[in-house]
């Protein structure tokens, strides 16, 4: 049961298309699976978000990834699961931060073209989801459906 | 925006990796602290980063790492006697704190055996 718990989604810089894709269709199965869910991301990263969902069906709760990280050091909030999207070290080292500062259960999803080395190169505790996916959803989507909530 | 971003600031390495802005700081600086991701600096900066994060200091410099999604880690310096005292306080106290651990070690370690059987039971 996950009635609730608190799912987060973090997301990284929005250059890769298949990023917003995965984050969208993420937290629709996350709702559905009861959890309450909430997006991180830049002020760029939210934006294509709410204007891809204007009313907010897909995606309810979203905050800003400094302000977010700020609460969760000053343990005002914590998750359950957290999902941190990266394709680039700067996206790693942001996994990294929210390995050592939250509690929740952390995936790295890991895509883009250095997927793999990128995947390889995280060494903090985390499940990785890896695929090389830049355009095409679907290999991200595959792995991702397969992980047990 | 962070309030670092508005501080007078001079940078030393751009759009980098964490990795080699650490390398940076370590090589750089006259005294290196590591501190956890999520340590807070000037007002509202909660580090982001790789444990163990670097911090250096250099005269009356702070060196630290900034990190953005889109644009890579930077290696950044601001003057403040303030920030640096706090960081030798920070590790000061974590010296303090693993000594004491250290202290409750050797205090266990100190009580004799009651009996040869105990002995090797160790």
């Amino acid at each position: 049961m996950s009635e609730g718990k608190r799912a987060l989604l973090v997301m990284g810089c929005p250059e890769v298309p298949v990023q917003m894709s995965m984050v969208i269709y993420l937290s629709h199965r996350l709702t559905k699976c009861s959890y309450d869910v909430t997006v991180a991301g830049t002020d760029a990263a939210v934006k294509l978000l709410k204007a891809a969902d204007p009313e907010s069906y897909y995606v309810k709760k979203t905050v800003d990834l400094d302000e977010l990280i700020a609460n969760i050091v000053e343990k005002k909030i914590d998750f359950d699961l957290c999902f941190a999207f990266m394709h680039s070290d700067a996206g790693m080292t942001y996994g990294a931060t929210f390995s050592a500062i939250s509690k929740a259960r952390l995936f790295a999803v890991v895509f883009g073209k250095n997927a793999e080395a990128l995947g390889a190169s995280i060494d903090y505790p985390a499940e990785k989801i890896v695929a090389k996916a830049t355009h095409n959803p679907n290999p991200l989507k595959n792995k991702i459906d397969k992980v047990v909530l | 925006m962070s309030c670092v971003e508005q501080l007078k600031y001079r940078l030393y390495l751009e759009r980098t990796s964490f990795k080699d802005a650490r390398d940076y700081i370590e090589k750089n600086s006259e005294e290196v602290y590591y501190v956890d991701p999520g340590y807070k600096i000037f007002k509202d900066y909660y580090i982001i980063g790789v444990p163990p994060v670097a911090m250096g200091v250099r005269g009356k410099e702070m060196l630290f790492t900034y990190v953005k999604p889109c644009h890579g880690t930077f290696v950044m310096g601001i003057d403040s006697p303030e920030e640096i005292s706090r960081l030798r306080d920070n590790e000061a106290k974590k010296i303090k704190k693993s000594l004491k651990g250290r202290d409750a070690d050797r205090a266990e370690s100190k009580q004799a055996p009651a009996s040869f059987s105990e002995m090797y039971r160790k």
